[in-house]
């Protein structure tokens, strides 16, 4: 009946050892599920805010043609004057810097967690980590392109966590500080993370010159595991300037 | 390990019981603010992104 003092403390450094893991474990679950979102409903809210100051303090804005690469071929037709002052268009908007806040993303499908979500400049961990995440080199909103977005379905505030709710039809809202782009949802589709035709100005058409504006959604599929991306494509269907005020659809929530 | 530490602690059990709930606050801490956010980047969970080099950390 006798154990050896070796043997015990051999189970002792065991427990200690596997008593660590699990709250390693568990701690990394808590760390994921609750703080992240913590975190980042704390970053969309200050970059809401930021949105809000740049669009109020932009009284007079400096027109900027430039736009995107992938754009360039479909906006070059008008752009060629540099007399001012001119009309402000989807086309003649100035391309954000990285990190920055440039427009408020609304899916009545999805009011709980996509409503005047800010959209980012960029897709690495820092922007997704505030809202909605635009492909820098892609079309901007309310562009002849791909204006193309990414969000997290799982953990750091999880704006996309009902994707699977989405029907071909939905409308989804960009706002920007010109006014209001409505696209109408049309196809999705499940990729491989490397499938990054889904993004081109005219997703499955390498090359060719884009006459639509789409908007392109990307996440992770499936929510908890990543191994694919769930991708839902729309197009442009209303534009509404400032002085014609939001379209019905910003109207909708609640109702969802 | 911890009945080590434990046994380390300075004090009558109440200052003990003190510096051990402080020990798991710096340890909960560091892993919050800097372990957790490394490990998140390299563990494939969150990738929401297509990218050309995302097949790198996929699980097939």
């Amino acid at each position: 009946m006798s154990v050896s003092r070796r043997t015990r403390s051999i189970a002792r450094v065991a427990a200690d050892v596997l008593i660590t893991v699990g709250a390693l474990v568990l701690l990394f679950a808590v760390y994921q599920l609750w703080w992240t979102n913590v975190q980042a409903a704390r970053a969309t809210a200050s970059a809401r805010t930021d949105i809000a100051a740049s669009w109020e303090a932009a009284t007079s804005p400096v027109v900027t043609v430039s736009p995107p690469a992938d754009a360039g071929a479909a906006s070059g037709s008008e752009s060629g004057s540099s007399e001012a002052p001119l009309p402000d268009t989807p086309e003649t908007q100035a391309v954000p810097p990285i990190g920055k806040g440039f427009a408020l993303m609304s899916i009545p499908r999805l009011a709980d967690s996509v409503w005047e979500m800010p959209v980012i400049q960029g897709v690495s961990a820092d922007e997704l980590a505030k809202g909605i995440g635009h492909y820098p080199d892609t079309a901007l909103p309310g562009q002849i392109g791909n204006f193309a977005t990414a969000a997290h379905r799982a953990t750091n505030g999880e704006p996309f966590k009902d994707f699977d709710r989405l029907k071909k039809g939905d409308r989804v809202v960009v706002e920007t500080q010109d006014g209001w782009f409505v696209y109408e949802l049309e196809k999705d589709k499940i990729v491989l993370p490397s499938d990054t035709w889904v993004i081109d100005p005219v997703p499955g058409d390498p090359g060719a010159i884009p006459t639509e504006a789409l908007i392109t959604l990307t996440t992770c599929n499936p929510r908890w595991a990543s191994y694919e991306r769930w991708i839902w494509w729309g197009t442009l269907v209303e534009t509404r300037d400032r002085t014609q005020g939001p379209p019905a659809e910003l109207a909708e929530r609640g109702e969802a | 390990m911890y009945a080590w530490i434990w046994s380390h602690l300075p004090g009558p059990t109440a200052v003990r019981v003190l510096v051990a709930v402080l020990l798991v606050a710096v340890v909960v801490a560091v892993l919050f603010l800097f372990v957790f956010p490394w490990l998140e980047q390299v563990l494939p969970f969150g990738d929401v992104t297509v990218d050309a080099l995302a097949g790198n950390n996929s699980v097939p």
